[in-house]
């Protein structure tokens, strides 16, 4: 499947995976960030049971400590 | 369009800004003096030595609310805009209520668990409020590095997304203030638009 990451067409093997799946996959470890696919949040405890397919826009948000 | 035209209808607007620290103190000075009708600031911090590397306070101010202090120099920049001050802690609940008619809210926290709280407090509870997010900014120079990202209509951030403070990294006034315009001017550009 080709996903939008960030605004880049990523491609995968797979039909189909979670948010975690792919957090691991991508080697994305840094944990304060806020997550939305196709525009809608996707809070923490639903990582695991929430699944990206085939031209989802999915966008992850990086929060630093500072301001 | 005439600088007395952009005033009046920018006067017609509520802004909210959550946290007066860095980012919030500079950008509501920003917006004050662009004239939003209302801005709602809440902090409930005192200002502190180690905050004048950065934020709009002055030395006589050590150990004032934030929020007071905050709206006695937006005043005294002449600027007619409105200040609602909050001196509270910000939390789920309490966010709805504060923010209630605002039609832009600017996140402007130090701490990213409590950027994350707010992001998906305003996400979930006021769908359709644009909110924008400072994430980014520690340390000095890599000009190029800074910009604003439009997530979707309701999501922007502004920052370089990469670097956190720390002790060899700390936040200063150029880059912190960058953001913190970066995030005033795109209020005004999501206003000018309505």
């Amino acid at each position: 499947m080709k996903i939008l990451l960030n605004n880049r067409e990523e491609e995968f093997d797979k039909e189909s995976f979670s948010i975690n799946e792919l957090l691991i996959l991508k080697k994305l470890s840094f944990k304060m960030r806020i997550i939305k696919i196709n525009g809608t949040l996707v809070q923490k405890d639903s990582y695991d049971n929430t699944y990206i397919k085939d031209s989802d826009n999915v966008q992850i948000l990086y929060l630093m400590s500072g301001g | 369009m005439k600088f007395s035209e952009i005033k009046s209808h920018l006067a017609k607007f509520r802004v909210g800004i959550a946290g007066a620290g860095g980012l919030g103190s500079n950008c509501a000075v920003a917006l004050a003096r662009s004239g939003i009708g209302t801005l709602v600031i809440s902090d409930f911090d005192l200002i502190v030595e180690a905050n004048l590397n950065r934020q709009f306070y002055f030395a006589d101010q050590i150990g004032m609310k934030k929020t007071l202090a905050l709206k006695e120099n937006i005043e005294r920049t002449g600027s007619a805009t409105r200040i609602i001050a909050n001196q509270i802690e910000l939390n789920p609940d309490n966010i709805p209520l504060i923010f209630s008619g605002c039609e832009v809210i600017v996140e402007a926290f130090d701490m990213a668990d409590m950027k994350e709280m707010l992001i998906e407090t305003v996400l979930i509870r006021m769908p359709g409020i644009p909110l924008i997010v400072g994430s980014g900014m520690a340390g000095w120079g890599k000009n190029e590095y800074i910009k604003c990202r439009k997530i979707d209509d309701q999501l922007f951030v502004c920052g370089d997304e990469t670097t956190e403070v720390s002790e060899d990294l700390p936040p200063m006034a150029p880059r912190v203030g960058i953001v913190a315009n970066m995030q005033a001017n795109l209020v005004i550009e999501i206003l000018m638009k309505k």
